[in-house]
């Protein structure tokens, strides 16, 4: 197993590394719009159609040279956008539908095409399989500089139209009359998503590429409610999973890099999803927890109060065991809490029977003011 | 009820000739005429389905009409979109979008920024401003999901006033929102209407329409009547706006409350 040195001053390595963070930050930024716009699956149609585009460009120049096969991918991603279009306007299929059928489609033209390849005697088609699932190894200083200037201008675009793609992605039709040309700017973040993926293809390939433009969005969107920020995260946690995953696969030599990275990336969305402040599963349900403890403090504390109306006993004691009966669950929990806020007291009275409690003047005026918000305004202005 | 045309028509805040636009085979407005004055207040109603979202969505030139014109202060809608500002329906967009209050208002005012400037000082303070004329100042800073439906609505007002429009659109701003809220929009649309602004709104409770509105239009497919509110609301027309489902109301007198004798009509 190699040391970190050796990692950090591998050649190789370190082109994977630097290639998979300027991947992730592109999809990241990228697939924040797409994801915004519920176009989640247009990525992984793009890059499933990229595939027919790759072999056909293997055909007619012959040999596995990287930019005609970027440039065939590219072609047959657009082709199979404009057929998903096609069949969403035309036909009565639903988005969903639509884009299934152009994705299954152009994948199946894509593995007989390279099936065929494979069955021809050609010593320059291997490695063409290696963009079913990526390989990064094969990256080498040339890449990157295509890799860096392609995120580079996509990210300048990003930044000098932000106001734009704003209002288009929450509101296009305001965009329109507005005056800005929202088919145009539509057609600007689709194209960018589609050269996100297929800058993406030689890492993680064809199949999982659509993890890319996916998981760091919806990972972004849990911890914040601002655009900006949900962006900048994306392409944080984008870099973070390429990083991450390039590394790992490096120290355990073996394993594919784009698939490990894709790894890292549902891990970071799995974590966002259930931990994230507001959003996050963990904190709804202690949400729902809390709001349960307090409603059920309220109903205690109320019929605290009835009971010393009909008493007509301010200082009505209440055994906690009959409460318990009464409730069906133990409510040792919820007067502990109305203690604490002050709401009650245990009262010295018969303490051989049970817990009793009793109403303080801050409860009395709790329950009041909670059962006048009820409609109850009878009872409270007793 | 359409005038003999002259040629433009600039004393008419919105003026549509012939309007047809179909969707399939069937159309969904049918060779529609409109004339409405500047500086009213206009409903414009009708029955699930009569086109009333297609006829504001067709003005400003978000659908495609197969025929027809349409001129705002006599000039076709391109060149006069700077006076025209509009409130989609509530439902139209993702209210789980990651943003605040303030951000969707000030988004009335990129229009005018133009490309590649950015929202400065200026446009927060009109946007504030805009939110304290719908007394929604105290949630400038809030995600908009957090919003009630009727707050969301005022934010969409606000988005509209920052816009300093001539003539205003708007889809539905009353559906599904509370009494309050329902009031206060009501006052808000009156103050727009008393600057001598245009104010054309899609309506779908008959009830408040002779309170709230002193022009209307009733539209199912075709052009049903229009005018003032005092001339044209009448039983014959709800009839012919409404098909069967009014015949329920030769039994009230219809100037009460016609309202409760219709089905409400809900957003689609």
């Amino acid at each position: 197993m190699p040391d970190l040195f050796t990692l950090l001053t591998d050649f190789t390595i370190r082109n994977v590394t630097l290639g998979a963070m300027l991947l992730g930050v592109s999809s990241g930024v990228l697939g924040s719009f797409a994801v915004l716009r519920k176009q989640s699956l247009l990525g992984d149609m793009l890059s499933h159609a990229a595939l027919p585009g790759i072999c056909l460009g293997f055909i007619i120049v012959g040999s596995r040279q990287l930019l005609p096969l970027l440039v065939g991918a590219l072609i047959s991603g657009t082709a199979a956008a404009l057929f998903m279009l096609l069949l969403i306007n035309r036909s009565r299929l639903k988005t969903d539908a639509a884009i299934g059928s152009a994705l299954s489609f152009f994948f199946a033209i894509g593995i007989v095409l390279l099936t065929y390849i494979q069955s021809n005697p050609n010593a320059n088609q291997a490695g063409l399989t290696s963009f079913l699932f990526g390989q990064a190894a094969s990256i080498v200083p040339t890449d990157l500089w295509i890799l860096g200037s392609i995120s580079l201008v996509a990210l300048s675009i990003v930044l000098l139209f932000w106001k734009e793609f704003k209002v288009v992605t929450f509101d296009i039709q305001f965009a329109a009359t507005l005056g800005f040309p929202t088919a145009f700017l539509e057609i600007v973040l689709t194209s960018m998503v589609a050269l996100a993926v297929v800058m993406g293809l030689q890492f993680v390939g064809v199949i999982l590429m659509a993890a890319m433009i996916i998981a760091p969005a919806v990972a972004a969107r849990q911890w914040t409610e601002r655009l900006e920020l949900m962006v900048f995260l994306a392409a944080l946690f984008g870099a973070l999973s390429g990083m991450v995953g390039a590394i790992i696969s490096a120290l355990a030599r073996g394993l594919a890099t784009g698939p490990v990275i894709v790894l890292c990336a549902s891990f970071i969305v799995l974590i966002s999803l259930l931990f994230a402040p507001n959003r996050g599963l963990l904190w709804a349900s202690l949400e729902t927890q809390r709001q349960h403890n307090a409603l059920r403090s309220r109903q205690v504390l109320g019929n605290l109060y009835k009971l010393s109306l009909e008493h007509k006993n301010p200082a009505y004691r209440v055994e906690e065991s009959m409460m318990n009966v009464y409730y069906g669950f133990n409510t040792r929990g919820i007067f502990g809490r109305l203690e604490a806020r002050g709401f009650i007291k245990q009262s010295s009275h018969m303490p051989e029977e049970g817990r009793h409690w009793e109403l303080t003047n801050q409860g009395m005026s709790e329950a009041k003011a909670f059962l006048s918000s009820l409609g109850q305004a009878e009872l409270a202005d007793v | 009820m359409s005038m003999p045309n002259s040629s433009h028509e600039p004393n008419l805040a919105l003026h549509v000739e012939d309007l047809t636009v179909s969707y399939s085979s069937k159309p969904v407005l049918w060779d529609i005429d409109l004339d409405i004055p500047p500086g009213v207040l206009a409903a414009i109603v009708g029955p699930n389905g009569a086109g009333k979202s297609t006829l504001i969505k067709t003005v400003l030139g978000l659908i495609k009409p197969a025929a027809g014109h349409v001129y705002i202060y006599g000039k076709p809608y391109e060149k006069q979109r700077s006076i025209v500002g509009y409130v989609p329906q509530r439902s139209s967009v993702d209210w789980d979008f990651p943003t605040t209050a303030i951000d969707v208002v000030t988004m009335g005012l990129y229009g005018r920024l133009g490309w590649l400037k950015r929202p400065g000082k200026a446009e927060k303070q009109q946007a504030e401003e805009a939110l304290t004329q719908v007394g929604m100042q105290d949630f400038a800073h809030r995600q908009i999901s957090q919003l009630s439906g009727g707050q969301q609505q005022r934010v969409f007002l606000a988005r509209a006033l920052v816009q300093q429009a001539d003539i205003y659109f708007m889809d539905e701003p009353m559906a599904g929102v509370d009494a309050t809220t329902e009031r206060a929009i009501i006052n808000l649309l009156r103050n727009l209407r008393n600057q001598g602004k245009t104010v054309i709104v899609v309506h779908h409770d008959l009830s408040t329409v002779t309170s709230y509105f002193d022009w209307m239009l009733f539209l199912n497919v075709r052009t049903i009547a229009q005018g003032h509110v005092n001339d044209v609301y009448n039983a014959e027309n709800l009839r012919a706006a409404y098909g069967d489902k009014v015949a329920l109301l030769n039994q009230n007198p219809l100037s009460q409350n016609p309202g409760s004798a219709l089905e409400p009509e809900s957003t689609p």
